[in-house]
């Protein structure tokens, strides 16, 4: 593999090895907050500062990180960073934090902030690191807002709040979709991202049998 | 030192932790004012949703404030006895909070284990209810707060009562720890919505207002009756038992009856 270069590991998570769309990591919460495109963006927004930032941290100490516990020191760095996003998010948007709830408690054990301390952080110097977290994060927000786009759209009829299709109950013309506000509708349409994202780059097909 | 040495890793680890805790701490001071001021700008909005001053979603913190400040007149309550109370006679400070106050010994009753329905095991002595002044000033309703346990947590909430204290005129449950799509579904406001015009008190001046299992329907007890929340039957009940509570005889009940014998609306 060529050197990773800052532009290269900042943009390739996004189409070519999307975390979300090739590695399927993170799901989770992407099912959970993607209902309104309010949420997922602050979601989206935390989980990008916590893989920068604990990509940065993570690899500026990994010179010192004794082999045998170097899961525990990633998990303590990540576990901070996270508690401080909360509490900032309790201080500024109390609003939208009581929205996402444990969930961003649980950018914790999200696979995609672990998997690129362990995977990337623990090898490369702390610059590289934070634009390859922050380019992870880019590529999970991506998908995301895609999915809470079309969730908020075509369940509520809104988007960010404003409304885009009237409502039939407030007497416009759009009957909304109650499938698209269940957590099972963001399976559908990440897999039709999928499905989209494979057929534009036949590349990430996995091999069959 | 070697790097995987035992001493080594002892080392990083405790610089490590003292590190994080240091960072997770400074956070946390920080920015505790401006939590406890949404946390008031919260409890604010939902003493004005539950009396329906304004609409869910659509009030800015300036709305939320002015609002608050122009209609609301809060009336302190001697919960052991539901008479109303000042701050002097209670010798309680002028940022005296309730809900902080059941932290700390001095400012808490025990709740007698038969009398306790609602869970909490203690109350603070004394608790905040929020006259709603119409124009003129006359008391149109009373928001008054009840809490309770759930299933997992403590549910926290908001009930508007008619001024003549026997009518339910809204309701908000602003924080709790429930399952969400579940127990949760407390916070939906379609549910929420459909405890405004319920009766209270029965014949007999008892709290006959209820959470019931499946839908009150059309029965004649139905003016008494709340649907369950399905799949929540823990957390329904604990909401009805918080309601039994708050409005009975060792909560606000006192208050409440004695503001519904003066007649409605004339209280000042």
């Amino acid at each position: 593999m060529a050197e990773p270069t800052a532009k290269g590991v900042l943009l390739k998570p996004v189409f070519d090895k999307n975390p979300i769309a090739l590695l399927v990591l993170g799901i989770c919460s992407a099912l959970a907050v993607t209902n309104k495109l309010q949420t997922a963006l602050v979601m989206a927004v935390a989980v990008t500062v916590v893989t920068g930032a604990s990509g940065a941290a993570v690899s500026a100490i990994r010179h010192f990180i004794p082999s045998s516990i170097r899961i525990i020191v990633q998990m303590t760095i990540i576990a901070s960073l996270v508690i401080v996003v909360d509490q900032v998010l309790q201080a500024f948007l109390p609003d939208v934090s009581k929205q996402l709830s444990v969930f961003v408690g649980l950018i914790i054990t999200n696979c995609i902030v672990m998997g690129r301390a362990e995977g990337f952080a623990m090898k490369n110097p702390p610059d590289l690191s934070f634009w390859d977290g922050i380019g992870n994060g880019l590529g999970y927000s991506l998908i995301l807002v895609i999915v809470a786009v079309f969730r908020e759209l075509f369940g509520a009829g809104t988007l960010l709040g404003y409304t885009i299709f009237p409502n039939a109950i407030d007497g416009g013309w759009y009957v909304v979709n109650g499938l698209m506000v269940l957590p099972p509708s963001a399976f559908f349409i990440i897999a039709g991202i999928i499905w989209a994202l494979r057929t534009w780059k036949p590349e990430q097909v996995e091999p069959e049998g | 030192m070697q790097r995987d040495s035992a001493s080594f890793t002892l080392l990083v680890a405790t610089v490590l932790c003292v590190a994080c805790s240091v960072l997770v701490a400074g956070a946390a001071v920080a920015l505790r004012p401006l939590q406890v001021a949404n946390k008031r700008l919260d409890r604010q909005k939902n003493v004005l949703l539950a009396a329906s001053l304004i609409e869910r979603g659509k009030a800015d913190s300036d709305t939320i404030k002015a609002t608050f400040g122009e209609s609301i007149e809060r009336q302190l309550i001697d919960t052991t006895t539901g008479e109303p109370t000042t701050l002097e006679d209670a010798g309680l400070e002028e940022n005296y909070d309730p809900r902080d106050a059941t932290k700390k010994p001095e400012l808490t009753v025990q709740i007698p284990a038969e009398e306790d329905v609602a869970g909490i095991k203690k109350k603070a002595k004394y608790a905040y209810v929020y006259k709603v002044l119409g124009e003129g000033g006359a008391v149109e309703q009373i928001v008054v707060p009840i809490y309770g346990k759930g299933l997992w947590s403590t549910v926290y909430g908001f009930l508007s009562v008619d001024a003549d204290g026997e009518t339910v005129r809204g309701v908000t449950f602003y924080e709790h720890g429930e399952t969400p799509g579940l127990g949760g579904e407390v916070e939906n406001p379609d549910w929420q919505a459909s405890w405004v015009d319920k009766s209270i008190y029965g014949d007999a001046g008892e709290v006959e207002l209820s959470v019931i299992k499946g839908s009150a329907g059309d029965g004649p007890d139905a003016d008494y009756q709340i649907d369950g929340l399905s799949g929540a039957t823990i957390t329904s009940k604990g909401v009805s038992h918080m309601i039994d509570y708050w409005l009975g005889p060792h909560g606000f009940g006192p208050y409440l009856k004695s503001l519904g014998g003066e007649g409605a609306g004339t209280d000042g």
